[in-house]
């Protein structure tokens, strides 16, 4: 176990290096911070100032080895528009955005796995055939559409729940739902085709035909192999609802750290767009690296590879 | 090719994706040549006038109403469907070309080739693809040429990987290895015997990422960083038209189902494609 810990350790090292790296890259193309730093009409002395005080006048790969160092640190300077330090103003959003993600996976996971146990149990019925239908319907939705519908029906139309804001529980409602839609989309389709894969194996066949309850049979034979690859497909997952919060937190008012983002993109307040993207990428590396360590825990043959 | 129609006749669901596609396709063609009024000219007479279908087929008929600007939305959507299908081909060929290339590089060579190539994916997938996307846009500035160069980097992946994993076990198979023996050169190996080989699941993929590609378009231009005004484009409708949601919901309403009626048919013919041409793709995305 410890080899395979280590290699999965080091691959999320390699990964935060290579995101950091490229937001580094990025933002040189973005601009020069001295420039959009100073007020209009400042003189072109002002600016050289600035961009001795910054480091901006060394050389490229010094400055990309220092701003690495302190990036590293939670160091992304100072927001533009706001004067207090960019990775504060993310941080201060995190909960928000931790807060719909994770009731979105939970519930979405709940019942995704529910609905595609059923599809897989019920081959070939009517039920089948709704959470089918369902679910391809619901992947082919664009979330932040179907977020407008939902607000218009149960918002506009109904007025039983806010059209947007934080703060509440009922707050919380559309938004979650929206998501949930996404997530138990993809895993009910994804576990029942696994569960009917299983199904097939023939040790599947021999814990049968040795008379084992059915109920140990799902449960301990089909159901715990069956989950393997949904257990990827939650890590996957994760960093979709994290990306798309830009998305859904715009569309919901939903102070997260995607609405955050996407103000900093509007006002060209880069310091604040890296800290929020390497905050979000750090997180889907470190909820990677936790699937991959579950991954070993079910299926012991990865970790002796 | 006669057996690949009989099958998928014999799907439904394959064949329900096959001719709504066919049909979009058509009407994304056809959009100039039918008659409908222009989806760019306002008609301040006519703002937000609701679905009506008596007299359909009159010249001022909406079937799908107005928009805030009096503009038909019926017609800027089947004009919106020609740019977001466009963007989103070229998109799909763009990501596709690459990282079918890269992938079959990666493979033939293997060794420090592959690992760093693999490596490269690993930590792009590190970062959610939305937010790269919102990255590069922020960086280049919102424009078509931008967006398609996005989606593709979004998409080349995808191809890299499972394309390598294919050609890993090809370049062992005897018609290589004797492609080797008679002296054919590597370039020669990978464009005549390699790059037929792994077509199929190339298109397997580009039907599935056409799919996944109009969304993200749609959202990018919800968020105001795809295609510019006055062009209609399937997201900026929605980011429009959700202004007036409490008074004109036809606005913000229609744009979304041909979203989700074009995603939903490509899905299923691209799903069908995969089980038809190699099942095993299933568990390799």
């Amino acid at each position: 176990m410890s080899r395979y810990l280590l290699v999965k350790l080091a691959e999320s090292a390699l990964a935060i290096w290579g995101v950091v790296t490229i937001v580094f890259f990025v933002s040189r193309v973005l601009g020069d911070p001295a420039v959009l730093l100073v007020p209009v009409g400042a003189s072109q002395q002002d600016i050289d100032t600035i961009r001795t005080a910054l480091g901006l006048d060394r050389p490229i790969l010094e400055q990309y080895v220092v701003s690495l160092f302190s990036m590293l640190r939670g160091d992304f300077g100072m927001s533009f528009q706001q004067g207090r330090p960019a990775m504060d103003i993310v941080l201060e959003r995190m909960p928000d955005t931790a807060l719909l993600a994770g009731t979105a996976l939970l519930f979405g996971s709940i019942i995704g796995a529910v609905c595609g146990a059923i599809a897989a149990l019920k081959r070939g019925t009517v039920a089948e055939f709704i959470v089918m239908v369902a679910a391809l319907l619901g992947q082919a939705t664009p979330v932040f559409w179907l977020g407008i519908m939902l607000i218009l029906i149960f918002a506009v139309d109904l007025g039983w729940l806010p059209t947007g804001g934080a703060g509440t529980w009922a707050h919380l409602v559309l938004p979650g739902l929206t998501l949930s839609v996404f997530v138990s989309a993809s895993i009910a389709r994804l576990l029942r085709s696994s569960l009917l894969d299983i199904m097939r194996e023939d040790y599947v066949r021999t814990a049968r035909a040795k008379g084992l309850l059915p109920r140990t049979v799902f449960f301990w034979h089909i159901a715990r192999n069956a989950l393997i690859p949904v257990v990827t497909m939650v890590g996957i997952i994760a960093g979709e609802l994290l990306g798309g919060s830009v998305v859904i937190e715009t569309v919901f008012a939903w102070p997260g750290v995607g609405r955050v983002i996407m103000q900093a993109i509007q006002n060209q307040d880069f310091p604040v767009i890296q800290a929020g993207v390497a905050l979000i990428a750090a997180i889907f590396i470190v909820v990677n690296l936790l699937v991959d360590l579950l991954y070993g825990v079910l299926d012991p043959r990865i970790r002796r590879r | 090719m006669k057996s690949f129609f009989l099958a998928l006749i014999k799907s439904r669901a394959g064949l329900f994706g096959f001719l709504l596609v066919t049909v979009f396709v058509l009407a994304a063609l056809l959009a100039p040549y039918l008659g409908l009024p222009s989806p760019t000219r306002s008609n301040l007479v006519a703002r937000m006038a609701a679905p009506t279908w008596t007299g359909i087929f009159s010249p001022g008929a909406h079937p799908l109403g107005t928009d805030e600007l009096g503009r038909d939305v019926l017609s800027r959507i089947l004009h919106g469907s020609r740019i977001t299908l466009a963007i989103a081909a070229a998109s799909v060929v763009l990501g596709g070309i690459v990282g079918t290339l890269l992938g079959i590089v990666a493979g033939y060579y293997r060794g420090i080739v592959d690992r760093v190539l693999m490596r490269v994916v690993d930590i792009q997938l590190a970062l959610p693809l939305m937010l790269l996307a919102l990255l590069v846009v922020a960086a280049l500035g919102p424009s078509t040429r931008n967006l398609i160069i996005v989606l593709a980097l979004t998409s080349w992946l995808r191809y890299a990987r499972i394309i390598r994993g294919q050609v890993l076990a090809l370049r062992e198979r005897e018609f290589i290895l004797s492609a080797h023996a008679i002296g054919a050169g590597t370039w020669r190996i990978m464009i005549k015997h390699l790059l037929p080989n792994v077509m199929t699941p190339a298109l397997v993929i580009a039907t599935l990422e056409l799919a996944r590609i109009i969304i993200m378009d749609a959202a990018l231009s919800f968020l105001g960083l795809g295609v510019q005004p006055p062009n209609p484009s399937w997201g900026r409708m929605l980011a429009d038209g959700r202004v007036y949601i409490s008074t004109a919901w036809w606005i913000v309403t229609f744009p979304g189902v041909a979203i989700v009626l074009t995603v939903l048919s490509v899905n299923l013919l691209g799903d069908w494609l995969r089980d038809y041409f190699d099942p095993k793709l299933r568990t390799m995305r």
